[in-house]
């Protein structure tokens, strides 16, 4: 048997198959017509039309034209690569060929649905799968790489979201790092006081969720602590986490806060952050009752001795479990991992950033979130709502949509902000009976049981006025609004401009990502949507897993989400880590870059252009290295090697090349000469 | 840094006042200006509403001259000080800038007089100017008469800063009052920064103008304000010259000062009243003058 291509491979066998995908491409390309021509192209030796190629019949034709005609490439013309390419290569595998003779033309996405002209849609049909056809001629067998998958998983995020994803991961079995930016981990959902639309004490049902957390024997938990540096690829990321210095020994500190007793300020001085500043703590505290860790921490910018050494350090002396360390640094864990869960969480907009509120101009205009603190029994208050002047309000209006579908800061829907709203909207009649007025632009209550909820406030006499606020102001037009806020507002169903007057002002903040959040993108190597969120792989097939293997988001870092999506989200990312570990084992798509290393001069031009960091310097050779683990095959390093000694699989030059050849001569330009078969084997 | 002043049409009549104060202003902190040759009208608000297309010439004319005349510099800044013209010109920039084919006619219209626009001139704010390329320390140290003791609200009214300025926050513009604090006075809050003053409906549409201007000036009152600052010719005489109607009307004694900021700024850089048109206004800012030690009562 004469060889081809200098690779000991026989002579191509070509199967030709084009689907007609219904009528999505048979009505618009002239499907006999492509069969018929590409049955005479040299090296094909059969070629057929079907109807549904991706049926079962339709993978069986193949599977049996390859053992009955010897067959030893595969085209088959029909939708996106994305949708099908993996089905045929299983089928071409079947029937006992290597997966990568296999080839897939589009003629949906990029022929049949993008033209009404028939004509051309079968030309360049035509165009196309002849390219193919002579890109083939050049396939190699490839196999794919098997690398083991360490089953260690890192949690970023001890909101309710990570919380939930650490705790289904290692009730499997399986061991969680749990980091946690902040002393103690709840997240937003620990601020509030009831959630939606059950009305569920929030802390009722998270602390059992966090204490589970802390005394989990898979779970280490490491709160105030960040991710420094990652590294590797999926199934083997080694990472490292600094864990900031609290000056307390954590193993040691049982929470008795008897120090806290002891500092020499007898009363509270600085702005508590979990409160949001609306009450004090000491330099030394513990966010709020239920914190978990139960540990307490020093906080340096406050506290005396950290600014003149000079403190009596009686809170040295009260803790006779000796737990105190203020010489402790920060303290670094490294740690290998297979797969990262990012549940990040989200922040809310800032409302200084719409002046025309009044946040921070007027004392009575609050946020909601400061609400959730007050309505809560272990806020600044103590769960009164209350005026900055210590009286009861007799009206509220909660300003919708701050932050949210507004073109001048965040144009996203917030998704959260009508539902909590309603219910701080009942809480504060619950707690006040004072008049309240929701200004919204349109009330979106999609959810179970959320449409009754709306119902329930209806009923409850809130009154909800359609439109979006123009301005919250302190200027009295009549008696009645004198030494009160105005809310100024064109009601949308009446058709008129109103004023209404309160006591006080909710702001119902959107949700935005993170400042940080494009750090961590970038750390963690994935995509962010143009908003800032962490952008899922497919918005509805791949919704918790990212562009980078082994790295899934949940939660609201993903987008704005309520606590039953953040939890269902971490489900599914807690689901996809397991069937990661589960498999053992991970395939690596083999369509890589590698380096011919007697052809590299070191020049190293090709480090800093990948994309994936897959490529390294080796020392002892002065040549380039590419981990094929990390390699996802984007070709950029490719194109920039001046020496050409960098080779992809499955996009070879000659591959290349033999596909533009193909769609040339349809173009009239006959790169190879004359037509015959025997001048075209040859020229390969 | 030279600076073209373009002043437009109403400093140059019922403006005058501002021109006047502006001008000594420059001179005092030493800001070199000239002004543009041959300039044109705006076009205003009334051009642009009834033919764009010859409205943007005219701007363009404008921002092609002072190019023109700064040949060769690096930077061409033109100062306009009637907010009117500052959101005229913007707009035509920033239109000109994202319709090529307006832009092409408007380049063929200006070539006819032997112009072109080439997209170069800044169009500045005499705030911007004096707070950003001049700076708050710059101006506290030329500060002779420091107004201490006096509580200014800064009006800025809405061109100076809607929809296009480049230097400020559209709903609570800072500038004039980073500029009165520099100068020593007291600023007073409020929520009326960026309010309509009625513009020029006081001369058509009393019945909606009045009220408009009223809230602006009942709540500089309510606040103790010694004095209202305006950036705008309409501003000022709106909430000027119509006190008297506004009292009769809503039954008030709203007597106000009502000045241009650079008259106020003036005044404490001790420039003569009679340099900064003082003298021009309607009614004497009794009020400012009281309060300023050392300032003389100048009557019409």
């Amino acid at each position: 048997m004469s060889t081809f291509n200098g690779n000991g491979q026989s002579i191509p066998k070509i199967g030709f198959y084009i689907c007609h995908c219904g009528h999505n491409i048979a009505s618009m390309v002239d499907v006999d017509k492509v069969q018929k021509y590409t049955a005479s192209l040299p090296g094909v030796t059969v070629s057929r039309d079907y109807k549904y190629m991706c049926s079962d019949p339709g993978q069986e034709l193949i599977q049996k034209d390859i053992k009955e005609f010897g067959l030893n490439r595969i085209v088959v013309a029909s939708c996106s690569p994305l949708l099908h390419e993996h089905t045929f290569r299983v089928a071409t595998e079947k029937a006992g060929l290597n997966p990568y003779f296999f080839h897939m033309v589009n003629i949906r996405e990029n022929v049949s649905w993008v033209t009404g002209d028939k004509e051309a849609a079968t030309d360049k049909a035509i165009d196309l799968v002849r390219a193919a056809i002579q890109r083939v001629f050049f396939h190699k067998p490839l196999v794919k790489k098997e690398v083991p998958i360490n089953p260690d998983v890192l949690i970023l995020g001890g909101g309710i979201a990570g919380i939930h994803a650490a705790l289904t991961i290692a009730n499997a079995g399986k061991k969680v790092y749990l980091v946690e930016r902040e002393p103690t981990i709840g997240g937003h959902m620990a601020m509030f006081d009831k959630t939606f639309p059950t009305l569920d004490c929030a802390a009722c049902i998270l602390t059992p969720k966090m204490s589970a957390v802390k005394n989990h024997p898979n779970i280490t938990l490491w709160s105030y602590s960040e991710v420094e540096k990652i590294e590797g690829f999926v199934g083997n990321y080694r990472a490292t986490i600094k864990r900031k210095p609290r000056y307390v020994i954590e193993e040691l500190c049982v929470g008795c806060m008897d120090c806290i007793d002891a500092c020499i300020y007898k009363e509270a001085k600085y702005p508590d952050e979990f409160n949001l500043g609306m009450s004090k703590r000491k330099p030394i505290y513990i966010p709020f009752p239920q914190a978990t860790p139960q540990v307490v921490l020093f906080d340096p910018d406050t506290c005396i001795d950290f600014k003149s050494h000079r403190c009596k350090k009686t809170c040295i002396e009260a803790c006779d479990r000796d737990a105190i360390d203020l010489k402790q640094t920060a303290k670094y864990e490294e740690i290998n991992i297979g797969s990262v869960i990012l549940a990040t969480g989200f922040k809310t907009y800032d409302a200084k950033f719409a002046p025309q509120y009044g946040y921070g101009r007027f004392p009575n205009v609050f946020t909601s979130l400061e609400l959730e603190r007050m309505v809560n029994a272990s806020g600044p208050t103590s769960g009164e709502v209350l005026t900055k002047e210590g009286k009861k309000p007799k009206s509220v209006g909660i300003v919708h949509c701050v932050g949210s579908r507004d073109e001048k800061s965040n144009k996203w829907c917030s998704k959260v902000c009508c539902m909590y709203s309603l219910k701080l909207a009942h809480l504060i009649k619950e707690h006040t009976g004072a008049e309240v007025y929701n200004f919204y632009i349109d009330m979106r209550t999609p959810g179970k049981g959320y449409e009754e909820f709306y119902d329930k406030l209806m009923n409850e006499g809130v009154h909800f006025i359609r439109g979006r606020v123009a301005e919250v102001t302190d200027w009295a037009l009549a008696a009645e609004e004198e030494n009160k806020l105005t809310i100024r507002v064109e009601d949308t169903l009446v058709g008129v401009v109103r004023r209404i007057p309160v006591d006080m002002v909710v702001l119902s903040v959107g949700l935005e990502p993170r400042e940080d959040a494009s750090d961590v993108r970038r750390m963690f190597n994935i995509s962010c949507s143009n908003e800032g969120f962490f952008l899922e792989r497919h918005p509805k097939l791949a919704p918790v897993s990212t562009f980078t293997d082994g790295i899934f988001i949940a939660g609201a870092c993903q987008g704005p989400k309520d606590i039953p999506d953040s939890v269902a989200q971490a489900g599914a990312a807690a689901a996809e880590v397991l069937s990661l570990i589960c498999a053992g084992t991970i395939e690596l798509e083999p369509n890589t870059a590698s380096i011919t290393e007697e052809f590299c001069s070191g020049c190293k031009s090709c480090i800093p252009l990948c994309p994936y960091s897959a490529i390294s310097f080796k020392e002892d050779t002065k040549k380039a290295y590419i981990n094929e683990a990390l390699c996802k095959g984007c070709g950029t390093c490719v194109a920039a090697c001046p020496s050409g000694s960098i080779i992809q699989n499955l996009f070879e030059d000659e591959q290349i090349f033999g596909e533009i050849e193909g769609l040339l001569r349809f173009a009239g330009i006959d790169l190879a000469g004359s037509e015959t078969k025997g001048k075209e084997l040859e020229h390969a | 840094m030279k600076y073209i002043y373009y002043p437009g049409c109403s400093l140059k009549s019922t403006g005058k006042l501002y021109e006047e104060s502006l001008l000594a202003v420059f001179r005092a902190l030493n800001i070199d200006y000239v002004e543009l040759n041959d300039w044109n009208c705006c076009g205003a608000t009334a051009y642009m509403a009834i033919d764009e297309d010859k409205a943007f010439v005219l701007a363009a004319r404008n921002l092609a001259l002072a190019e023109e005349q700064l040949k060769g510099e690096e930077e061409v800044n033109i100062v306009a000080p009637c907010s009117a013209c500052y959101m005229v010109l913007l707009k035509t920039q920033k239109y000109l800038k994202e319709n090529p084919a307006d832009m092409r006619k408007v380049q063929t219209a200006l070539y006819e007089s032997g112009l072109a626009y080439r997209g170069k001139a800044r169009i500045r704010h005499p705030l911007d100017v004096f707070i950003n390329d001049l700076g708050e320390k710059e101006i506290s140290k030329a500060i002779k008469k420091p107004l201490t003791g006096l509580r200014v609200v800064p009006y800025y009214g809405c061109q100076t800063v809607r929809p296009y300025s480049t230097f400020e926050d559209q709903r609570n513009p800072v500038s004039m009052d980073r500029l009165f604090k520099a100068a020593g006075a007291e600023i007073v809050d409020w929520t009326m920064k960026t309010r309509c003053c009625g513009a020029s409906l006081t001369g058509t549409i009393q019945e909606v103008a009045l009220p408009l201007s009223y809230v602006i000036l009942h709540e500089a009152k309510k606040r103790r304000a010694d004095v209202i600052t305006t950036a705008c010719s309409l501003c000022q005489f709106n909430l000027e010259c119509y006190q008297t109607d506004i009292d009769k009307k809503f039954k008030t004694d709203l007597k106000i000062d009502v000045l241009y900021f650079t008259q106020l700024l003036g005044l404490a850089l001790g420039i003569p009243p009679v340099e900064l048109g003082i003298q021009r206004l309607f009614s004497a800012p009794d009020n400012v003058f009281k309060i300023l030690e050392g300032g003389d009562h100048v009557y019409v």
